[in-house]
């Protein structure tokens, strides 16, 4: 018991230093279990993510934009895989974090339940969406798991090009025709909120914040992140001429921040539970597509595991 | 270069081009939908270099032809001007349909771009330098997957060769020439493209047969239409796919 208290107290240590925790290092179980929890969610998230923006590749109205949201989904799978090998390294299988996926025991990032209905979402995704996703990812580049932090440093160098062409791709729209300005306008207003509530409860709410950010497995608080977010999106909705779906956003010279309105979070608790626009479209899509390949996995296991015999023949 | 022979070069790469656009778009279908995420990413990764290759062959033609730009090619057209080949335009069906649609393709285009590499066409040729690295590994990705599946299970066994089978039909219009073509061949800017079939029939033979998988009757009927814009029904629905968001909103930039 000593024992385990001594090393928990030197754990606690060397994550005040600010040095970073590796795979072999001595961990208590509930900081492999709430890391384990909040990757995987992550890269669950990248996966699922893809569904919305893949909904409108053969649809995308110019090669250009084509190629750019098809390489961009293309990262975000990268991103998926390289956080379900962080993942790993905590001594998960992919299979099994699949199927915390398939039976909800995993969650994914609620932003993903909501459809894409016009062109003018892949802007506001890249955006508000990635926009979100890198506030919070940049704070976790300095989280206290190495494999962790490292794929975050990775993954947020491409999600400022996500970004960007969202962004981009607002432009053209409200530079555009009204109609597509008014396409555009409609994506703001219904990504608006649901981008801010990716950031989670208000802390007060918040199940898991303290012991996280002692760990340093969180690095800011949910609102925090929230207020950073809010706080350079504005000036970018009104240089494309947008306009914020919320009366009571306003300046606060006071606190240095913007004031803003109520968060819906019972909309929010609702779409956790599952009743969101598309919670069991995205959910359905991941299993069937899971299940009906079945055979092409067997295939190649069947084929590496004969050559692998072929091959020790040859050297008997 | 004359009048005759500008229009002859156009139709050829725009027919290149159309190849690429729309199995390409197939392909792009496949995300996430992959049997599992480092082959949706291998996909993807495909679908982008045919994007990418129709985008460059698009420019050309338009710069041959008065200043046209590469989205006029894909999104201005109606379906009987888009000469893709037949085969590009099949539907993916399950992997392994996929798998031989890749296989029939990719060794037919790395040949073409291959030859296209001693183009008398200084833009073409630099074209084909680019795109035979990227075919070449579609190549490898294309038989590793058939012999994988023609070798692996009882069941990846016949899905594969279903996949072969049904594909087949489509494979003999990939080598479709124009009478335009002659005077390219002659002006030592393209190949001839019919006189490719028999390599062709050789190193696909070879795969399939590695692959433990039954060769089609190389003798069976095969259609025929696509340089002169005679599709399957299959290209309506692309098309309105491709082209849903330019024809809602006519005359926008995106
Ligand atoms: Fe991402
Ligand atoms: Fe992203």
């Amino acid at each position: 018991m000593e024992n385990v208290m001594e090393l928990e107290a030197q754990f606690q240590a060397k994550i005040d230093r600010g040095e970073f925790i590796e795979p072999k290092d001595w961990m208590p179980e509930k900081y492999r279990k709430t890391l384990i929890r909040q990757i995987s969610q992550h890269a669950h998230s990248e996966i699922i993510g893809m569904q919305p923006e893949g909904n409108w590749i053969t649809r995308a109205p110019s090669l250009r934009r084509k190629a750019i949201l098809l390489a961009k989904i293309q990262d975000e799978a990268g991103h998926g895989l390289y956080l379900y090998s962080a993942c790993e390294t905590m001594g998960i299988s992919r299979e099994e974090l699949n199927h915390q996926l398939h039976t909800g025991a995993a969650k994914y990032s609620s932003i993903f339940n909501y459809p894409t209905l016009s062109w003018a979402d892949m802007g506001a995704i890249g955006w508000l969406v990635d926009g979100a996703a890198i506030v919070n990812q940049v704070s976790l580049q300095r989280t206290s798991y190495g494999p962790y932090a490292r794929a975050m440093v990775r993954i947020c160098k491409e999600e400022s090009f996500h970004q960007r062409q969202g962004y981009e791709l607002l432009l053209s729209l409200c530079r555009g025709t009204a109609e597509q300005k008014a396409m555009a306008q409609d994506a703001m207003n219904r990504w608006w909120w649901p981008s801010l509530m990716m950031f989670g409860p208000h802390d007060a709410e918040s199940a898991h914040s303290a012991q996280s950010m002692q760990w340093k497995i969180k690095r800011e608080s949910n609102d925090e992140l929230r207020q950073k977010f809010i706080d350079k999106t504005v000036a970018q909705a009104e240089f494309l001429g947008l306009t914020i779906p919320d009366p009571d956003l306003k300046w606060n010279a006071e606190r240095g921040h913007y004031d803003f309105g109520q968060i819906d979070w019972e909309e929010f608790n609702n779409v956790i539970r599952g009743n969101g626009p598309c919670n069991k479209q995205r959910l359905n899509h991941h299993v069937k597509v899971h299940e009906e390949n079945v055979w092409v996995r067997e295939a190649a296991n069947a084929y590496a595991k004969k050559n692998a015999k072929k091959s020790e023949t040859l050297v008997a | 270069m004359s009048q005759g022979i500008n229009s002859s070069l156009i139709k050829f790469v725009v027919r290149l081009g159309d190849n690429n656009l729309i199995l390409g778009h197939r392909l792009s279908e496949w995300c996430s939908k992959g049997p599992f995420l480092e082959e949706d990413i291998a996909m993807s990764n495909i679908a982008l270099d045919y994007i990418g290759q129709a985008r460059v062959l698009y420019s050309y033609a338009g710069q041959l032809d008065g200043g046209k730009n590469e989205d006029y090619y894909a999104y201005e057209r109606r379906e009987h001007e888009f000469t893709n080949a037949l085969l590009c335009e099949t539907p993916n069906g399950d992997f392994g349909m996929t798998v031989a649609r890749q296989l029939y393709y990719s060794v037919f285009a790395y040949a073409l771009c291959n030859a296209l590499l001693k183009s008398k066409d200084e833009t073409l040729s630099g074209y084909a330098g680019k795109a035979v690295k990227e075919l070449a590994y579609h190549v490898r990705h294309a038989s590793d997957w058939t012999l994988r599946l023609g070798d692996g299970t009882e069941e990846s066994n016949k899905r594969m060769q279903h996949g072969i089978d049904e594909l087949w039909m489509y494979t003999h219009d990939l080598f479709a020439t124009l009478e335009s073509d002659k005077e390219l061949v002659a002006a030592g800017i393209i190949p001839d493209v019919a006189a490719m079939k028999g390599e062709w029939l050789e190193q696909v033979k070879d795969v399939i047969q590695r692959a433990t998988l039954t060769m089609p009757d190389v003798n069976a009927w095969q259609m025929e239409g696509s340089r002169k814009g005679r599709h399957t029904e299959n290209i309506g629905y692309i098309i309105s796919e491709l082209q849903y968001v330019t024809r809602a909103y006519p005359g926008c930039e995106w």
